[in-house]
């Protein structure tokens, strides 16, 4: 077979076709794929609520936005419940003061507001230092656990630079004190949930 | 404010070549010559701006619109390539002066990954179009800046007498490796 | 024998990273790790096999003047496919390489062995090239991840040998850079 000439009709065609077939083709690909993909997203979810309110795996979830205490923006609540008994509420905050710009933190609250763990979701901070925030690197915040903030001078969530009781990452004070700073921000919407409409999630928040 | 921030970010603390290793084609292979290095930092951030303004609109108001975000990768590259050409028949037509400045890094830039990477990270971050604009803008002058400074040290560094294995791309990689460590001292910046 | 030598080529003689220098942002991006480097190697022997094998398939159909737009649609299509099935069953590595995979489209050796190799060859020997130049190129982005790995984080393929922390620069942007350099320089050395 010769090679198709340049002619205009042959090149439009040309190109027509192969789109086509290219677009059909993904669309086949993106259907089968999109359910695993959803799945992947809410395993990955859930793994970070579990980690954060242990036996969430095997509860309910349902799912809040709510804004934050101070304004500066949402936080996503989840209530993690053995059917109607709240086994803890995971809240998924964060801080505009990392070292690198944003951090994504996911704390875990019991019913009277004491921290059951946290961790990092997405950081930005230096390898080696800031990220030893997160708990796949060191074990800094395991210090957190059943820290009650209430009690703390001001309710206020403070590394021991500052006058607080928090242990800062040693070279990494910023990453540290972002890291309260979300904590805190969690910790006062979680508080103002409570008041304002006594425990109980709201009817027919999206699951 | 917000933009400004924007901006500094775009090319001090995340430059575009330095820090997130995107196009460094080019960065190694056109910059021998501090003037060259302007002229095809001019050219990229002609058609970064322009590229990400039409892959933004294209994405919210097309694919977005009939649900076929998957043929973001397919619709991107071919509209890049596209309004290269077009910028290039254009410029020749309105501006001979700017396309003898230009017009020989115009063709390098499909293959650039920096402005489909560009093109992309506005969607990830979920910019508007103006914030996508201004970041555009910011990754391009960043852009410019490495290859400004990297030239500059180039230009010296042929003169050097360098141990063999190193001649070339090596020294220059350990230059960029340095520039790199360098620009890690923003890091904090905003 | 010419088959062999086909595919052989890619890993140490016309290496696209080492010699040809080609694909060095995803090689500088995602080296953090030898799994990064393997899986983005992996990612694009993928792309490479299937562009050159439907590349040299319809080569005859394509008129001249639009080969290139052409090419760049089969690349692409490659790309979102394995763009969508990572995503969707190894999402942990597809996380760690994010934008690097969208922009394989962009990578120079892609599009490179498709017009140079695949649009003048047969279906067999353009599959054959895409897998040497493919492995060559995940060959390359394994090394330098492992390189990387060992002494910026201390382990290897995730298996740490010293519990402590690694020199940092490594895994760091200039590490990236100081890397390559030295293996390009190595690799001057052994093919000589």
């Amino acid at each position: 077979m010769a090679k198709k000439e340049s002619t205009f009709l042959n090149m439009t065609l040309t190109l027509f076709v192969i789109t086509a077939i290219a677009a059909a083709g993904l669309a086949s690909v993106y259907n089968v794929t999109k359910d695993p993909i959803q799945k992947a997203k809410d395993e990955k979810l859930k793994t970070a609520i579990n980690v954060v309110v242990p036996g969430a795996d095997k509860a309910q979830i349902e799912e809040k936005e709510i804004p934050a205490a101070d304004g500066s923006g949402n936080l996503v609540f989840y209530y993690v419940k053995n059917g109607d008994d709240l086994i803890g509420t995971a809240v998924k905050t964060f801080s505009n003061n990392g070292f690198g710009g944003v951090i994504t933190v996911m704390v875990g609250f019991d019913k009277e507001g004491k921290i059951i763990d946290s961790n990092v979701l997405e950081h930005k901070e230096t390898p080696g230092l800031g990220d030893k925030s997160g708990k796949s690197v060191s074990s800094w915040n395991e210090q957190f656990k059943g820290m009650d903030i209430s009690s703390m001078k001001n309710s206020e969530l403070k590394v021991k630079k500052d006058g607080g009781q928090v242990d800062a990452i040693t070279a990494a004070t910023i990453t540290s004190r972002a890291y309260c700073d979300a904590i805190q921000r969690a910790f006062n919407t979680y508080i103002k949930t409570l008041t304002e409409n006594n425990v109980e999630p709201k009817e027919g928040g999206n699951e | 404010m917000d933009y400004l921030i924007i901006i500094i970010a775009a090319i001090f603390v995340n430059n575009i070549v330095l820090a997130q290793f995107l196009g460094i084609c080019p960065f190694l292979g056109v910059s021998g010559k501090v003037k060259t290095a302007v002229g095809m930092g001019g050219a990229v951030l002609f058609v970064m701006t322009l590229a990400t303004v039409v892959t933004w609109l294209i994405m919210n108001y097309i694919l977005v619109k009939f649900n076929i975000v998957f043929m973001q990768t397919i619709a991107y590259i071919l509209v890049i390539a596209a309004l290269v050409q077009m910028v290039e028949i254009i410029l020749k037509k309105i501006s001979p002066s700017l396309y003898q400045a230009l017009g020989v890094f115009l063709p390098l830039i499909t293959t650039n990954c920096a402005i489909l990477g560009v093109a992309i990270i506005v969607i990830q971050k979920d910019y508007d179009l103006m914030h996508s604009v201004v970041f555009a803008i910011g990754t391009a002058l960043g852009f410019m800046l490495a290859l400004v400074i990297f030239a500059g040290i180039r230009e010296h560094l042929e003169k050097l007498p360098l141990p063999k294995g190193m001649k070339g791309v090596p020294s220059a990689l350990v230059v960029a490796g340095i520039l790199a460590l360098a620009f890690m001292g923003f890091a904090g910046l905003v | 024998m010419n088959n062999f030598k086909n595919f052989t080529k890619g890993f140490l003689k016309e290496n696209p990273v080492f010699i040809l220098l080609l694909g060095l942002c995803p090689t500088l991006g995602v080296t953090t790790s030898a799994i990064n480097g393997l899986g983005m190697g992996l990612a694009t022997t993928f792309v490479l096999v299937g562009s050159n094998v439907v590349i040299s398939l319809i080569k005859k159909l394509i008129p001249d003047k639009v080969r290139i737009p052409s090419f760049i649609v089969i690349i692409a299509s490659f790309v979102t496919i394995i763009d969508l099935v990572m995503a969707a069953y190894v999402p942990a590595l597809y996380e760690s390489l994010g934008l690097f995979i969208p922009l394989i489209v962009v990578n120079c050796i892609v599009l490179g062995r498709a017009e140079a190799f695949a649009s003048k060859n047969t279906v067999f020997s353009s599959m054959i090239d895409g897998l040497g130049m493919g492995l060559g190129f995940a060959f390359a982005l394994t090394i330098l991840g492992s390189v990387r790995e060992i002494l910026g984080s201390y382990s290897i393929f995730g298996f740490k040998f010293i519990q402590t922390d690694g020199i940092l620069v490594f895994v760091l942007a200039p590490g990236a850079f100081f890397g390559l350099a030295y293996l390009i320089a190595i690799m001057k050395k052994i093919n000589k």
